[in-house]
């Protein structure tokens, strides 16, 4: 299956992507409008220092612990890809223990997040890798 | 091949979905006591806080059985397991044959007796569902509640209640609270925000005598209560096993693939005893990520696929009053403390590893932590200090990282 990928040689670590991220679960058109006076709380995170960046978001793992951990069975695996049933969740953050990238946080509405490839939001394809500049990430089978 | 579960909870869904990666015909049936569809047992506590319902608290959509195949006896209890004649008995007088064997027969709670205990009318337990209701009706906006037990289920009991009674005390034999998951540092740190809100602990003390309402504690202290509710801890359900000739200690003995020393009988969840990687010994560890993979696991064996369980760990991830603590692993070894306000971070690491940890407050991306404890992952190949700060993937050597990264796992 597709997942998305980055590249550590290409990433400028701008954080657009994180913007993106953001704005594309957002639930509104305009990005301004989404962004304006927040603190973003991107599912990609850009992790790096001077010399190294990349971004890390889910990586959709054929053997998911956080699905296996999940206590109330908000955490699913369907055709590939791992979505979270915000109304199930509890927040008790057993998948933040389980997660071996780190790529599932705390959400704003106390229940968590992670990335779910903008499967349920208005874009349809990552909006990470439609906004990284360098193509730095990518959305790709491997 | 007909497969039967004895069990509804974690482990049994996770052996229904492991045998159905493999064998997508064989008949599976569940028998099991309680008379529920199989519900998250965690969420009683948020379901009295009315943070869930029995709806969503449902551990599987409503399809599940049927999508799956699977023959439900809910409601039955087995009585006996027959493992030459590879039948089991039910309490109705009927039995049923078997290929494969599954026990994830859970554990229950274990009341230690006290002088009067059985004269107090309103003595609850909290690990079922119906329990957890019947407690729930019994409790008034006048109630004083006495909690025997300041262990994940006592305190998750309290936090369940807290604000639907008039007062909340908590007494436990143990100094502190939360013993099997925290430090010293982190009990007195945890207990200070209960404290906050309005629980009352009594702890190095235990309950001489119950008396028309009244607690009479070993150090003298004299509580008043109506309702009683006795989390002082379980035991694991071993008996069926047990008396079927197969190998118990403090649980159900299992091997990697979830095999007890019975033919064709396997093993998995709170019932059981398995190998803890970061401790290198056997135990219980009755937490229902393990119930899951280990049930898993074990479908996936009985099916005929391959599949280990190899990297048991204790871990918890659990929240009082919104501090969410996040645990793994062994805390016996070298540690490296951060105290913060609000916030506290404990590694251990031994013979180059890293074996345990405890974060309370700050616990992002713990599972980067988790995950080296698991696959035992050599420190030297890491940058300790960056760890240290905050889990990271930084701190992997750059060809690792690309592994973790580039590929699907």
């Amino acid at each position: 299956m597709k997942r998305v990928y980055v590249n550590e040689k290409w990433c400028l670590g701008c954080h657009l992507c994180e913007y993106y991220c953001a704005f594309a679960n957002s639930g509104q058109k305009d990005m301004v409008k989404a962004l304006k006076d927040i603190v973003i709380n991107p599912r990609i995170r850009i992790e790096g220092d001077n010399f190294i960046s990349f971004a890390v978001s889910c990586r959709h793992c054929e053997e998911p612990l956080c699905v296996k951990g999940c206590i109330t069975g908000a955490l699913t695996r369907e055709n590939g890809v791992i979505t979270v049933d915000k109304n199930k969740c509890v927040g008790c953050y057993t998948c933040i223990l389980s997660c071996p990238y780190g790529a599932v946080m705390p959400s704003d509405d106390g229940v968590i997040q992670k990335c779910e490839l903008c499967t349920k939001n208005l874009d349809g394809v990552p909006a990470c890798v439609t906004g990284c500049p360098n193509r730095a990430i990518v959305y790709e089978e491997r | 091949m007909k497969y039967l579960i004895i069990g509804n909870s974690a482990a049994a869904v996770g052996c229904v979905e492991g045998i159905r990666q493999v064998d997508k015909e064989g008949g599976i049936t569940i028998v099991a006591t309680e008379p529920h569809h199989v519900y998250s047992r965690p969420l009683i506590s948020y379901l009295i806080l009315g943070r869930t319902d029995e709806q969503r608290m449902k551990y599987r959509g409503d399809d599940f059985y049927e999508k799956n195949g699977v023959r439900t006896f809910l409601g039955r209890t087995v009585t006996k397991i027959d493992p030459d004649g590879k039948k089991v008995s039910l309490d109705d007088g009927t039995s049923l044959a078997y290929d494969k064997l599954l026990v994830a027969t859970g554990s229950k709670p274990f009341v230690p007796p006290a002088e009067g205990l059985d004269q107090v009318e309103k003595t609850f337990t909290f690990m079922t569902l119906d329990s957890a209701k019947a407690l729930a009706a019994a409790l008034t906006k006048e109630s004083r509640v006495l909690i025997v037990g300041a262990g994940l289920i006592g305190l998750k009991c309290a936090e369940g209640i807290t604000g639907k009674v008039a007062s909340i005390d908590v007494v436990d034999m143990a100094g502190r609270i939360l013993p099997s998951i925290l430090d010293e540092h982190g009990s007195a740190m945890v207990m200070e925000h209960i404290q906050k809100q309005g629980i009352r602990f009594h702890l190095s003390t235990s309950v001489a005598r119950f008396k028309e309402g009244v607690a009479f504690l070993k150090n003298g202290e004299e509580l008043p209560f109506d309702i009683l509710v006795m989390a002082v801890g379980v035991r694991p359900n071993t008996e069926l096993v047990r008396d079927a000739g197969g190998e118990v200690g403090r649980g159900i003995v299992t091997d990697e693939t979830c095999r007890t020393t019975l033919p064709d009988i396997y093993a998995a969840g709170d019932c059981t005893e398995c190998w803890d990687v970061a401790a290198g010994q056997r135990r219980v560890l009755a937490l229902l990520p393990n119930a899951y993979m280990q049930g898993e696991t074990a479908g996936i064996d009985m099916a005929g696929g391959e599949k280990k369980y190899n990297k048991a760990i204790p871990m918890n991830a659990i929240g009082f009053w919104g501090l969410h603590i996040v645990t793994a692993g062994s805390y016996d070894g070298e540690a490296y403390v951060d105290e913060k306000p609000g916030a506290y971070k404990k590694l251990v690491t031994k013979d180059g590893l890293l074996k345990g940890y405890i974060l309370i407050g700050d616990v992002a991306r713990a599972g980067i932590y988790t995950s080296m404890i698991r696959e035992r992952t050599d420190l030297d190949t890491v940058d300790f200090e960056l760890l240290k700060q905050k889990p990271q993937l930084m701190a992997f050597r750059r060809s690792d990282r690309a592994k973790m990264l580039g590929g699907a796992h």
